[in-house]
C-alpha cells in the first residue's frame, strides 16, 4: 500500500465514527452544554484577534454533528489556531468553553492522522521533539540546557549570561541544579522518572507521542524527505517544519 | 431599602468572590517555568512560610513536572495528564499532608480541571486510580485544599506588611508606588470561584500590594493574556501571537507610567519581562522605567519588602529587566557589585547588557 493510499485509509477511517470518537471524550460534555452562536467568545479571544479564527463556528460546528464540517476542522490549521488561554471559559453565558472543546479535537486530530494535512497541525511533532522529549527525559517540561540562546533569541542576554554560567548562577540563588534531594531544577530520581514514564505507558502518553511521530513519518516520505533507504528523515522534516 | 440590608448584600456578593485558603501544613509543588527562569522566587517563598510566619510547608524531592504545559499543547493526553496529578496527590498522601500549594498557574488551573472532571465525572477518577496503581502501584487521597502560593501569600499579606521592613512607597517623594498587576489566565478564567476575587475583579495582587502601601493601578488590558499561548510560544514560528498579546498589554499600561508589574504566574512573568527586551530590539520602543518596567512575582515583591537580599535571596538578577530602580525608590538597601556574583562572592562576569537596550553613555 503507498502511502497517499495509507494516508487515505486513515481519512476513511476517521469519517466514519467521528461525532461519537468525539462525545467519548468528557471534555466535550463540560466544554460545550448548549451553544446559542452569540459570539462572545469570538469576541474575548485573543486568537481571533491575531489570526482568522472564530472559536463560536467551531462550537457551532461541533454541535451540528456534521460529519463533513467536522472532518474539514480536523485537517485545517483553525483548531490550531487557540492559545488555551480560556478567557471564553469565564465570559460564555451558556458556561461553555471552547478552549476545551479545540482539547478534544486536537486529540482527535492527532489520533486519525489529519493534523499532517494542515502547517500549523504538523508542528505538534516539534512539540513532541522539544516539551515531550524533556518530561521524559528530564522529569520537568523545561530545562535549562534545552533552552539554547541561539533559537530562544526573545530571551535576551540576561538568559545569555544565564545559559552560559548555568552552575554558578543557579546555585549562586539557591537552587540545586541537577543535585540530589529538594529544590529547584534537583535531578529527577530514576525511580520516580521510571514511575512517570509508566504512567505514560500505562495511560496513553507515549502512544500519542508515537502516533504524532508515525504519521509525521508518513508525511516525510509523501514530502520526499528521505534518507538513502527510503526511510522518512526526520532530521530533514524537522527543517521542513521549522522554515515551512 | 435599608443600610443593614446593603451591607448584608454586599458582604454576600463579596463571599462569593472569596475563597478558602488553608492555614498550614502545606504540600508544596514547584513550577517547571518558575524553577528554570526564577529559581529564588520559589526558594524564598518557602523561607517566607516557613521562617517569617512559622507555617510547615513539605518540599518534596520526588515530585515531578504535572505535565501541563505538554497538556495544553495537546502532546499529553488527558488520561495521562490526570494520572500525572493523581501522582502529586499520592506523594501528598504518603507524606500526611491534605493542603496543596501550588507555584504554577497552569499546573493550578490544571488540577482545578481534574478535581472537577473527578467530581462531575467519577468514572474518570476510578480510571485514574486504576491507570496510577497500574503504572506505580500507588494510591491516593483527593486533597482538602488546593491553594496558589499567591493565594497564601495573599491570605498572610498583613502579617507580612507587620514584619515587612519596607514600604511599597517612594521615599523621596512619599507618594504609593504605581503597580499594575498582571493575573495568569488559568488562576480563575477557567474556575473563578477559585480565585481570590474572581476572574474580572481579580484581588490576590492588588491586595497585596495595598496592603504593603502601593496604589494598585487598573488599566484597560488588565484582563488580557500574556499571549503565552503554549504551542504558540513553543514553536518559534509563532512567536509573534506571543509578543502581540504582551504588546498589547504594555501599551494599554503605558499610559499610567507604572513603578513595577506584579504577576502570579511564573510564565506571564518571564514573558512580561523578554517580551519588553525584545519589543525594544524590534521596534526601538521602551515602555516605561528607565529602560524598562521591573517585573516581580508575588513571592518575590514579598521578599523585597520583607528584607530578604535582591541577589543572594531572590535571585532578581536573573531578570532580563533591571530592578534597580525599583529598590532605589522603596529604599531597599544592596550592593550593586554583589549583582552577578558565584556561590563564594566571586565576580562571574555579566550579561551583554540588562534591561530594553544597551546603554550609550
Amino acid at each position: 500500500m503507498g502511502i497517499c493510499q495509507a494516508l487515505h485509509k486513515q481519512g476513511s477511517f476517521m469519517y466514519s465514527d467521528l461525532n461519537q470518537r468525539l462525545k467519548a471524550d468528557v471534555r466535550l460534555e463540560e466544554g460545550l452544554q448548549a451553544c446559542m452562536n452569540c459570539g462572545i467568545c469570538t469576541a474575548i479571544c485573543p486568537a481571533a484577534e491575531f489570526y482568522e479564527y472564530d472559536p463560536r463556528s467551531i462550537a457551532i460546528t461541533v454541535q451540528s454533528g456534521n460529519h463533513e464540517k467536522i472532518a474539514a476542522l480536523l485537517e485545517s490549521d483553525t483548531i490550531w489556531y487557540c492559545g488555551q488561554c480560556m478567557s471564553c471559559k469565564t465570559r460564555c453565558p451558556r458556561n461553555n468553553c471552547p478552549g476545551l472543546i479545540i482539547n478534544v479535537l486536537r486529540k482527535l486530530s492527532q489520533e486519525t492522522g489529519a493534523f499532517i494535512k494542515s502547517r500549523m497541525g504538523r508542528q505538534q511533532y516539534l512539540i513532541v521533539k522539544s516539551i515531550g522529549a524533556n518530561i521524559l527525559q528530564f522529569g520537568y517540561c523545561v530545562h535549562p540546557t534545552s533552552l539554547v540562546p541561539a533559537t530562544h533569541p526573545e530571551q535576551g542576554p540576561v538568559w545569555r549570561w544565564v545559559y552560559e554560567n548555568m552552575h554558578e548562577v543557579y546555585a549562586a540563588v539557591g537552587a540545586n541544579l541537577d543535585g540530589d534531594g529538594p529544590g529547584a531544577m534537583r535531578k529527577i530520581s530514576p525511580t520516580d522518572l521510571k514511575e512517570l514514564h509508566q504512567i505514560f505507558k500505562v495511560s496513553g502518553g507515549l502512544k500519542l507521542y508515537q502516533t504524532i511521530g508515525h504519521f509525521s513519518q508518513l508525511k516525510a516520505i509523501e514530502l520526499g524527505l528521505t534518507d538513502e533507504n527510503g526511510d522518512a528523515d526526520m532530521e530533514k522534516y524537522t527543517q521542513y517544519l521549522l522554515n515551512e | 431599602m435599608n443600610e443593614p440590608d446593603m451591607e448584608t448584600k454586599t458582604k454576600i456578593r463579596w463571599s462569593e468572590y472569596n475563597k478558602e485558603i488553608a492555614n498550614d501544613k502545606f504540600f508544596y509543588l514547584r513550577s517547571c517555568i518558575r524553577q528554570n527562569f526564577n529559581p529564588g522566587a520559589e526558594k524564598v517563598f518557602l523561607s517566607i512560610l516557613q521562617n517569617k510566619l512559622g507555617k510547615e510547608v513539605y518540599d518534596d524531592p520526588h515530585h515531578t513536572t504535572c505535565s501541563g504545559i505538554g497538556y495544553h499543547s495537546d502532546i499529553v493526553p488527558f488520561e495521562t495528564f490526570q494520572t500525572m496529578v493523581a501522582r502529586q496527590f499520592s506523594l501528598m498522601t504518603e507524606r500526611g499532608y491534605k493542603n496543596c500549594a501550588v507555584s504554577c498557574i497552569t499546573s493550578f488551573g490544571g488540577y482545578n480541571e481534574v478535581l472537577s472532571t473527578w467530581k462531575e465525572f467519577p468514572e474518570e477518577l476510578e480510571k485514574t486510580r486504576e491507570n496510577l496503581l497500574k503504572a506505580t502501584g500507588r494510591t491516593f487521597e483527593i486533597p482538602e485544599n488546593l491553594s496558589h502560593a499567591c493565594d497564601i501569600i495573599y491570605k498572610f499579606r498583613k502579617e507580612i506588611a507587620a514584619q515587612a521592613p519596607y514600604r511599597l512607597i517612594n521615599k523621596e517623594t512619599g507618594e504609593p508606588l504605581k503597580i499594575v498587576d498582571h493575573i495568569g489566565c488559568h488562576y480563575a478564567k477557567i474556575f473563578p470561584e477559585k480565585g481570590v476575587g474572581g476572574s474580572e475583579y481579580s484581588r490576590v495582587l492588588t491586595g497585596m500590594i495595598e496592603a504593603w502601601g502601593g496604589e494598585a493601578v487598573d488599566y484597560p488590558e488588565r484582563r488580557h493574556c500574556c499571549g503565552f499561548g503554549f504551542r504558540h510560544y513553543l514553536i518559534k514560528n509563532n512567536r509573534s501571537y506571543s509578543i502581540s498579546a504582551s504588546r498589547k498589554k504594555f501599551e494599554s499600561m503605558q499610559p499610567y507610567q507604572p513603578d513595577m508589574i506584579l504577576t502570579n504566574c511564573p510564565g506571564c512573568n518571564m514573558f512580561l519581562d523578554r517580551w519588553q527586551y525584545a519589543l525594544a530590539q524590534i521596534e526601538g520602543k521602551v515602555y516605561g522605567g528607565k529602560n524598562g518596567i521591573p517585573v516581580l512575582s508575588h513571592e518575590e515583591l514579598a521578599a523585597l519588602v520583607l528584607g530578604y537580599d535582591p541577589w543572594k535571596d531572590i535571585g532578581l538578577q536573573m531578570h532580563q529587566m533591571d530592578v534597580e530602580p525599583l529598590l532605589d525608590k522603596i529604599g531597599v538597601e544592596y550592593d550593586p557589585k554583589l549583582k552577578f556574583t558565584g556561590v563564594k562572592g566571586q565576580y562571574i562576569n555579566e550579561p551583554e547588557f540588562t534591561g530594553c537596550l544597551a546603554r550609550t553613555d
